[in-house]
């Protein structure tokens, strides 16, 4: 069985590579489907393979950003990615993921960084899935209402938060086309900074606190915030991937490997949003992140095992549930589509 | 109106505070030093371990590059496969928030 193992030049260790094209699979079905890179998956699975946790996270980062690359030429043929909007984020992602990193280093000098980072991260994690599925019950009951009573004026859908932010005039305003709004520029760039702080601080790429904030802060349609992430994702995953490098703590091996099961991964997920509803996508990333918080929870108490199987089961999951949407939906489409074209033609 | 100015004020000035609070920040720790160990090694292997061991700029760089062209690469690959499963790329029937 020696086959099954390939040796990892730069950390010195041998990986079992079927796992590493399985995390690659499974990481670009789940981020091409939610806009995200995945560290928070990627992380601990390359851990449990064999990799140091330095080399985990450095060889993840490259990762992501190659599949974020596969699964953004994706979602912008759908019209997903609105690329003014991630180049105008870019620069508060790219100041705040720097100054999340330096308020790392002085909590390490006082002594305080582990369970700071840990709870902090949980306190979040919570906060995002309650905004999620709070969301989806007002959207829910707004639906139930309007059905029962047509003519129902109370507010309508779910959490509405970005109109009121689009209000604010402060120069310069920008009309993001592909996202169908005006706002001030400000307003990407503040979000983003926040986001990036907090990603530079827990050490994540940030997709996972990026995607919700685009929704509803800035107001990106749920599809529209899955693309424009991943092209987030894709840049700050590169320069990552250099300072990682710089460092030393990348194996450009297992990341080449990751990329291939990556590569049809990040189709399936990217493909699959094409027959999802927003609010779908929505409830799904909600249970991701729930999963995630349990997971870090359990491992703040050494409960190392049961956080390891419900990370590893929430993912498998998950992917399963977004293959079963992609194929179902791919079938429906391929079906109508034959009977367009055997049906006769009934004009004179 | 006034109301919102000093809302936006507000925002502006913590996002100039923050840097003058970074740059207060002391000096680095010292980061442990790995080696490749390049016995054994051949092809590609070795000339990555070889790079990483005399000079880690071009090995991030190399690692840059390839990790972009290998995305583009399997990208328009995988892109050209999916054209042929006759699914439509270009558009998705599902319009809404």
């Amino acid at each position: 069985m020696e086959w099954l193992y390939m040796h990892m030049p730069i950390a010195g260790v041998d990986i079992f590579w079927p796992g590493l094209v399985l995390i690659g699979f499974s990481v670009g079905v789940i981020g091409g489907f939610f806009g995200m890179g995945g560290a928070w998956m990627v992380t601990p699975g390359l851990n449990i393979l064999g990799f140091p946790m330095a080399f985990a996270i450095g060889t993840d980062i490259a990762h992501i950003a190659g599949k974020s690359m596969i699964s953004t030429m994706r979602h912008s043929k759908f019209g997903n990615v609105d690329y003014k909007l991630g180049i105008v984020m870019l620069i508060g992602t790219m100041v705040g993921i720097e100054v999340g990193a330096q308020i790392v280093m002085v909590l390490e000098r006082l002594g305080t960084i582990g369970p700071v980072v840990r709870w902090v991260y949980v306190v979040f994690l919570a906060l995002i899935a309650f905004m999620v599925f709070y969301d989806y019950a007002k959207a829910v009951k707004s639906d139930k209402q309007k059905a029962m009573d047509p003519h129902h004026t109370g507010a309508t859908g779910g959490i509405n938060w970005a109109p009121s932010l689009h209000k604010l005039k402060i120069p310069p305003m920008v009309n993001f086309k592909v996202s169908g709004f005006v706002c001030s520029a400000w307003l990407p760039i503040t979000v983003s900074f926040v986001t990036g702080v907090l990603a530079g601080f827990l050490g994540i790429g940030g997709g996972l606190l990026r995607m919700p904030a685009l929704i509803y802060f800035i107001g990106c349609p749920t599809h529209v915030a899955v693309g424009t992430d991943l092209f987030e994702v894709m840049i700050s995953g590169l320069y990552g991937a250099f300072t990682y490098s710089l460092k030393g703590r990348i194996e450009l091996v297992a990341v080449f490997v990751m990329l291939t099961g990556a590569a049809i991964g990040a189709q399936i997920g990217t493909v699959a949003t094409k027959y999802a509803k927003g609010y779908g996508i929505r409830v799904a990333f909600g249970s991701a992140v729930v999963a995630c918080m349990v997971s870090i929870i359990l491992k703040q108490y050494n409960i190392e095992l049961l956080a390891t199987i419900i990370i590893l089961g929430a993912i498998a999951v998950i992917c399963a549930y977004i293959i079963a949407i992609m194929f179902k939906g791919a079938a429906q489409e391929l079906r109508e589509k034959k009977m367009g074209s055997t049906t006769p033609s009934t004009a004179h | 109106m006034f109301r919102r100015f000093t809302l936006a004020g507000s925002f502006l000035l913590l996002l100039m505070l923050l840097p003058s609070w970074v740059w207060a920040a002391g000096q680095k720790a010292t980061e442990l030093v790995v080696v490749a160990d390049t016995r054994g090694l051949s092809g590609l292997n070795l000339y990555l371990a070889n790079l990483y061991n005399e000079n880690l700029w071009l090995f991030a760089t190399w690692a840059v590059v390839l990790t972009t062209v290998l995305g583009v690469g399997l990208g328009v690959i995988m892109d050209f496969i999916m054209k042929r499963t006759g699914i439509d790329l270009t558009s998705r029937k599902i319009v809404e928030h």
